[in-house]
């Protein structure tokens, strides 16, 4: 039986493990197969590689071989020469550190700083419980507060405008929650309208300024033409977003629904805004807007500017909802009905609930789409960044200045754009919840 | 014993139209039309009362009067004695052209980026991850402004192209000079046979297809696709040939002058000289090279006739009157000679025929090569001058439309699942074939729909144009015409027609192709 293990040619006890051969394993396997798997592969590695050298070795000695105290582009040509001989050719840091603070509030009176700074934190946990769902819901509370606060801490003056403003909102929701106990859903949502608009028109003047001469309470104003900078683009980006949303669901129920006339208006409007340009709507803003008003009227360019970028971007939030509202299954709206629900009542807890969270990644790059075409304001000369470049340009000192400007406004664009597109990516992992 | 039951008769009460939903929606209807004419027609009343204020009612009239600005780039001809209206309408023809070039470069460049960021390279595919993301989080302004800042900055000026050992040459043999102020490329310009090239061209290319799609049927019949490429080839030489040779009879007896700027170009005359053809030489006594160009013509048994002259300027005095029809001069001043003689004989219409290079190609498709001038400040002449400002915007629009077309077409590729490529390699196809006969047609399919609206979107970011200077529609009718008139209603009110209907007919044209290309299912 035991035969075979005893003849002296068959081993009697196992070979340890031998390591793997060189070319199989680590970093040169890694090589192997994804750089060098076949000769044509191995060529255009070497071609990349050679390109990759070819960019680094001009790019790198000029963003390191470079000046940052400087103040003006002579002198930090000559600390260049000094420090890394004749020839070399880098960059002038030296003008993003002098003018940072400019490139970021534009012309904001600097003592005046923690406003902005203010508001940005403000809105930063204003838009925590609407990105992270874990948070406490009774945050929202202060989400739907923000808007006019930020614009009171900004643009500054009395504190009782925004009050108004806010009054009439509330009484305008006092008016659709209490009355349609007397008067019906209908009268209800009409008198919801009606309250608002004429405490805002008769009422809230004259009692902001009676309120005004009793307690002056205010910041000091600003004026929109000290606005610039990352501020300025932040700025027309959220509020624009933000307004647009409503106002794009309400454009694409408008475009689904059965009424022929509303969805006539809805699809002509939708159309009409995304076939031509930003740039136009912006010259109408800065042309046109006023001519469309009561003669006498003027109001200020950024809010003109925002009222057009509003209306842009809820063209495109109506197509990026649209598509939400297609994509869901038919059965949630019938369900919706079979329950007995009337269409707003559907809409609003079964069919946008969902719909929305569908179309949350192609919101999210609307925004940075929008966000991205903020820097077309500098065409109707606003200081947006690149608006600013051209006027730091203007300075003598740093007269001639143009990639150092050029690549701090691309790389804070590209932060701001980069992780909103990676955090697009998350929601749409974490938001899927099929199979 | 049944009875009909109608329903109750009631009359209509008013408030059927709100709590009836046969009614409803009516109301609703009615209601939303009446707020919208009575908001449109708000703000036609404000807008027609501000405008009566300001003196400047609607009206079109402007449109007809002088512009008085110039177009440095345009395709159709515009001075400023032209109207505003002609001005619009170059605006839109460099709004089509600088389009039209973008969404073609952006095709090829995305295409091609796609397809490589699913490369199994590991360098290749995160190159372009880099290049993609890069693009895509920029604003695209700032792109035009970098590529347009590079034209600028980075480029030689003319003057480094002067000199003995210039620092900047022209490339692809010395046709193209990249300056700081544009490109300067080639200028084809054609005289009656060049036209004749142009239909053998096409005949030629239709001929290709036809046997194509003659080889493709045979392949359905029998399956084998013959062999075609002798075919091919014949029919795309033969109506070249033809035409060259038409043309060549046609040219024998005309007058031909010929400037010959070297040795090579004596010889090539003098193979090319006919037997009955007879040359008038104008020698200039003292000058080796015209005394070795003559010796050449009569070894090769040319009849010449020769005209001395004691000065270089005396024979070209006379070459210019047509006294004599060959002339040699040194390499260096042919050009001078030839802009000179340009201008004193062939007036305006500004071709060169009259060098041997022209006679070798039978003389009818001329190629007018940008060159630097001699005198004074140094710039480029002749050829087709195209200026930084459409490179910037056509480059910037591209490479940032490319990125986005990349991913389309990324995600398109995806899209296609992976049994289709294993099933084709099992089939024994190459992965190159794979993806050209396999998963792109497929592929196609998904890709088409957004990209249409990535050509929407380079074209309506080309009105950024006016960042750099160039003279689209906004540039023109929306930029100077604008400010000049103080037309800010009616301009915009075109300016927005025009964009409206490019987009409208972009995005007809390409849901016309997609509806071919879809898939078709029964």
């Amino acid at each position: 039986m035991t035969n075979s293990s005893n003849a002296s040619y068959v081993r009697t006890e196992m070979l340890g493990e031998k390591p793997a051969p060189v070319g199989q394993t680590g970093i040169i396997r890694w090589f192997r197969e994804n750089l060098f798997s076949s000769i044509p592969n191995a060529i255009m590695s070497l071609v990349a590689l050679w390109m990759i050298y070819l960019v680094l070795s001009h790019v790198l000695p000029w963003i390191f071989q470079s000046s940052w105290n400087a103040n003006s582009l002579k002198e930090c040509r000559a600390a260049i020469k000094e420090a890394y001989g004749e020839g070399t050719h880098g960059a002038c840091w030296a003008v993003i550190r002098e003018r940072f603070l400019q490139l970021i509030y534009g012309f904001y009176p600097s003592e005046l700083y923690w406003r902005p700074n203010l508001a940005f934190i403000g809105m930063l946990v204003a838009l925590a419980p609407i990105l992270f769902n874990k948070l406490p819901r009774k945050m929202l509370g202060f989400t739907a507060l923000y808007p006019f606060l930020a614009f009171w801490l900004l643009w500054g003056g009395s504190v009782w405008l925004p009050f108004m403003i806010i009054t009439g909102f509330v009484l305008g929701y006092v008016a659709f929650t209490m009355l349609p106990h007397y008067i019906g859903t209908l009268g209800a949502t009409i008198a919801a309208f009606l309250v608002p608009v004429l405490f805002w028109l008769l009422l809230a003047g004259p009692f902001a300024s009676g309120m005004q001469s009793i307690a002056d309470v205010g910041l000091e104003p600003v004026e929109s033409a000290k606005f610039g900078g990352f501020m300025l683009s932040i700025l027309i980006g959220i509020t624009g977003i933000v307004m647009s949303l409503p106002i794009g669901i309400l454009l694409a129920l408008g475009r689904q629904s059965d009424l022929l006339i509303v969805k006539a208006i809805c699809v002509g409007f939708i159309e009409f805004i995304r076939g031509v340009p930003l740039i136009t709507l912006l010259f109408v803003a800065s042309t046109l807007l006023n001519y469309f008003m009561p003669p006498g009227t003027t109001f200020d360019i950024i809010l003109r500017v925002i009222i057009m970028v509003t209306l842009f971007a809820s063209a495109y939030m109506a197509e990026v909802i649209r598509g939400g509202l297609a994509a869901l299954p038919k059965g949630q709206y019938e369900g919706a009905d079979s329950l007995g629900l009337d269409f707003w009542q559907s809409t609003r807890l079964i069919i946008m609930p969902q719909a929305l969270k569908i179309s949350i990644p192609s919101i999210v790059s609307t925004f940075i789409g929008l966000f991205k075409d903020t820097v077309l304001v500098s065409i109707i000369g606003l200081l947006d960044p690149i608006g600013l470049s051209t006027n730091i340009r203007a300075d003598a000192a740093w007269n001639g200045i143009i990639w150092e400007l050029y690549g701090f406004i691309a790389l804070v664009f590209f932060i701001f754009c980069f992780s909103m597109s990676r955090y697009s990516m998350y929601l749409e992992r974490k938001l899927q919840t099929s199979h | 014993m049944s009875t009909l039951s109608d329903p109750p008769k009631e009359g209509f009460k008013i408030s059927q139209l709100i709590y009836d939903t046969r009614y409803r929606s009516m109301t609703i209807q009615v209601i939303a039309l009446i707020l919208f004419l009575l908001a449109v027609g708000w703000l036609a009343t404000n807008a027609a009362r501000n405008l009566a204020e300001l003196g400047k009612p609607l009206g079109f009239g402007f449109l007809a009067e002088r512009a008085g600005y110039d177009i440095n780039q345009k395709l159709i001809e515009y001075n400023s004695d032209s109207s505003h209206i002609r001005a619009a309408f170059a605006g839109v023809l460099n709004t089509l052209l600088v389009a039209f070039l973008g969404c073609l470069t952006a095709t090829v460049v995305g295409v091609l980026i796609g397809v490589l960021r699913l490369s199994k390279n590991w360098l290749i595919s995160k190159m372009m991850t880099i290049y993609i993301e890069g693009f895509r989080n920029v604003p695209v302004l700032l792109w035009i402004l970098v590529v347009f800042g590079i034209m600028i900055e980075v480029t030689p000026p003319p003057k480094a192209f002067k000199g003995e050992n210039p620092e900047a040459a022209m490339t692809l043999f010395d046709s193209v000079a990249i300056t700081n102020q544009g490109v300067f490329i080639p200028r084809l310009s054609f005289t009656e046979f060049g036209w004749g090239y142009i239909i053998a061209l096409l005949i030629a290319i239709f001929g290709i297809r036809w046997i194509t799609k003659k080889a493709k049927a045979k392949q359905i019949e029998t399956g084998i696709y013959p062999h075609t490429f002798l075919y091919k080839l014949a029919a795309f030489m033969v109506p070249l040939l033809a035409c060259y040779f038409i043309s060549n009879v046609f040219t024998k007896n005309q007058d031909r002058d010929f400037l010959v700027r070297s040795s090579g170009q004596i010889t090539t005359l003098a193979d090319m000289a006919s037997a009955d053809e007879r040359f008038d030489y104008c020698l200039v006594g003292g000058n080796a090279g015209s005394l070795k160009g003559l010796s050449v013509l009569e070894e090769a048994g040319v009849t010449v006739r020769r005209k001395k002259f004691v000065t270089e300027k005396g024979a070209l005095s006379d070459f210019s009157k047509e006294k004599c029809n060959v002339i040699s001069v040194r390499e260096s001043e042919a050009d001078e000679i030839m802009a000179q003689s340009r201008l004193d004989k062939l007036g305006t219409d500004g071709t060169i025929s009259r060098t041997v290079a022209d006679f070798t190609t039978g003389n009818n498709i001329q190629v007018d090569t940008p060159e630097l001038t001699k005198k004074g400040i140094p710039r480029f002449e002749g050829g087709t001058h195209i200026r930084n400002s459409l490179i910037a915007l056509w480059f910037a629009l591209s490479l940032y439309t490319a990125a986005f077309i990349a991913e389309t077409v990324r995600s398109g590729i995806q899209a296609i699942s992976k049994g289709q490529t294993e099933a084709a390699a099992a089939l024994g196809l190459r992965s190159g074939r794979i993806m050209s006969l396999v998963v792109l047609p497929q592929a196609l399919r998904v890709i088409i729909p957004p990209m249409i609206s990535q050509y929407l979107n380079l074209t309506k970011n080309s009105s950024l144009a006016i960042a750099v200077g160039y003279m689209d529609i906004t540039g023109t009718l929306g930029g100077i015409t604008l400010n000049q008139t103080g037309r800010e209603m009616e301009c915009l009110i075109i300016l927005m027609a025009i964009y409206l209907v490019i987009s409208l007919t972009i995005s007809g044209i390409m849901n016309w192709y997609n509806e071919r290309v879809k898939l078709k299912e029964r």
